[in-house]
C-alpha cells in the first residue's frame, strides 16, 4: 500500500485534469453570464411591460427550481423532442441561464437603489433611456452589487460539481471514480483541498476587486 | 392530464422524502448558527480558530463533495451512517456554516457603544450579549438566513445523486421509464410550489420581526 504522499502525487494528474474542465466551464459561464445579466437587468428596469413580465417568469422559474433538475431535464428531455446538442453545450446553456437569473436579480436590485433624481437629471440633459441605462445607471449598479456578485461567483464554482450528474468529467467525478476503484478516501481529501484553494483564491481576488471598486466613489 | 395524475402517487414519495430531509436538516440550523456565531465573536481563541476552520471548510467546498464523502468516504474509514441521516447531517452542518457567518456579521454590526453603555450600567457581558445584542442581531440576520433556508430546499435535489428518492430522483426514474416530458413539468411545479410556500412563510416571519419599524 502506498503512503498518502505517494498516493497524492499519483492521483493529482487525474484530479488536475478534472480541475481544468471545472475552471473552463466556470470561466465561460462567467464570461457569458455576467454581460447577459446586465442586459437582462436593464430590460427588467426599462424594458416594455410584456418583456418585463416574460423576464419575471424566467427568473421565477430558474430561481425557484433546483439547478440539478434543470440540468437533468435539458440533458435527458431535449433529445426526446428531437433537439440534440453536445453535452458541453447543454451544460453551458443551463448554467448560463441559471446564473443569469440570479445575477440579473442582484443587479436589478442595485438599479432600483439608485435614486430617481438621476434618471430625471439625465432625461433633462436629453439622454435617451438606453443611454441613461448604459452610461449612468448600469455602471453604478454593477459597482454597488459587487460583493453579492462575488459571492454568487463562489457559489457557481461549487455548483459546477453538479455536472458530474450528467456524466461530464469534472473534478468531483474523477475523485469519486478514484475513491470507488481504489477504496481509499485520499482522492476526496485532495479534491477538498483543491476546491478550498480555488475558493480561497477567488475570495482573495474578489476582496481586492471590492477594494478597488468601492460601492460609493 | 390523466398521465400527470397517474404518476402523482410515485411523485408523492419523492415529495415526502424531500420535505422530510428538509425539516430534519433545518431544525438544528438556527440553534447551531447562533451558538457558533457567539463562539466566533466572544469565545476563547482556540474555539474561534476551530469555528473559523469549520465555516471556511464547509463554505469553501461543494455540497455534493461533502455528501459523497459521507456516503463513499466514511465507510472506507469504517464509519457507517445510514444514508438518509448522513445526508441530513451534511445539509445541517453545511447550512449552519452559512448561517453562522450571517449571524456573526449581524452581531458585529451592532454598535460598540451599546456594549459600553451596558457595561456602564453594570450589566455583565453575557447578559448584554443575550438580552441586548442577540435580539437585535437576530432581526438583522433574519432576511439573509431566510434566503439560505429557501435555497436549502433546492439544494436537497442533490441527494438524488446519492440515490436517495427525493423529487428529482423520482422524476428522473419516471422519465427514463415513460419518456414523457410531463413529469418534468410536474417536478418544476412542485418545486415552485414548495419554494413559494417557504417564501410566504419566511416573509410573514420577517414582517413579524420588523413590526417595530412600521
Amino acid at each position: 500500500m502506498t503512503t498518502i504522499g505517494e498516493y497524492f502525487l499519483e492521483a493529482l494528474p487525474l484530479l488536475l485534469d478534472g480541475l481544468i474542465s471545472t475552471l473552463i466551464i466556470f470561466a465561460v459561464v462567467v464570461a457569458i453570464g455576467f454581460p447577459l445579466s446586465i442586459i437582462v437587468a436593464s430590460l427588467k428596469t426599462i424594458g416594455p411591460k410584456w418583456l418585463r413580465r416574460v423576464l419575471g417568469v424566467y427568473t421565477w422559474i430558474f430561481r425557484g427550481t433546483p439547478l440539478l433538475l434543470q440540468l437533468v431535464l435539458v440533458y435527458y428531455a431535449l433529445p426526446t423532442i428531437g433537439v440534440v446538442l453536445s453535452d458541453n453545450l447543454v451544460i453551458l446553456i443551463v448554467y448560463v441561464l441559471s446564473v443569469t437569473a440570479y445575477e440579473s436579480e442582484v443587479i436589478r436590485g442595485g438599479m432600483a437603489g439608485i435614486e430617481n433624481g438621476q434618471y430625471e437629471a439625465a432625461k433633462a440633459l436629453g439622454m435617451s433611456r438606453v443611454q441613461i441605462m448604459r452610461r449612468i445607471i448600469a455602471p453604478q449598479a454593477v459597482r454597488k452589487v459587487l460583493p453579492t456578485t462575488c459571492s454568487e461567483a463562489i457559489i457557481l464554482i461549487k455548483d459546477t460539481t453538479l455536472i458530474a450528474a450528467v456524466g461530464e468529467f469534472d473534478l468531483l467525478r474523477h475523485a469519486t471514480s478514484l475513491v470507488t476503484s481504489d477504496f481509499r478516501i485520499d482522492a476526496y481529501v485532495v479534491a477538498l483541498i483543491l476546491y478550498l484553494i480555488i475558493a480561497s483564491i477567488l475570495t482573495l481576488i474578489f476582496s481586492k476587486l471590492e477594494k478597488r471598486y468601492p460601492a460609493s466613489i | 392530464m390523466e398521465y400527470a395524475i397517474s404518476i402523482l402517487p410515485q411523485m408523492w414519495v419523492g415529495v415526502l422524502n424531500t420535505i422530510k430531509i428538509y425539516f430534519l436538516a433545518i431544525l438544528p440550523v438556527l440553534p447551531l448558527g447562533v451558538l457558533f456565531a457567539i463562539g466566533k465573536v466572544a469565545g476563547p481563541k482556540p474555539l474561534r480558530w476551530l469555528l473559523n476552520i469549520y465555516t471556511w471548510a464547509w463554505r469553501g467546498t461543494p455540497l455534493l463533495l461533502q455528501l459523497m464523502i459521507v456516503k463513499f468516504g466514511l465507510p472506507v474509514l469504517g464509519i457507517n451512517i445510514p444514508e438518509f441521516y448522513g445526508a441530513a447531517l451534511v445539509f445541517a452542518l453545511n447550512t449552519s456554516a452559512y448561517v453562522t457567518e450571517i449571524m456573526r456579521g449581524a452581531i458585529q454590526s451592532i454598535d460598540r457603544g451599546q456594549y459600553e453603555a451596558a457595561k456602564a450600567l453594570g450589566i455583565p457581558y453575557w447578559t448584554t450579549m443575550f438580552r441586548i445584542v442577540l435580539p437585535q442581531a437576530f432581526r438583522i440576520a433574519l432576511p439573509s438566513a431566510c434566503s439560505e433556508a429557501i435555497n436549502m430546499i433546492k439544494d436537497t435535489a442533490i441527494i438524488s445523486l446519492i440515490s436517495l428518492q427525493d423529487i428529482t430522483n423520482v422524476t428522473t426514474q419516471i422519465f427514463v421509464r415513460d419518456k414523457n416530458l410531463i413529469v418534468y413539468v410536474e417536478a418544476f411545479c412542485i418545486y415552485l410550489l414548495l419554494t413559494s410556500v417557504l417564501v410566504f412563510i419566511f416573509n410573514r416571519l420577517e414582517k413579524r420581526f420588523s413590526r417595530h419599524e412600521q
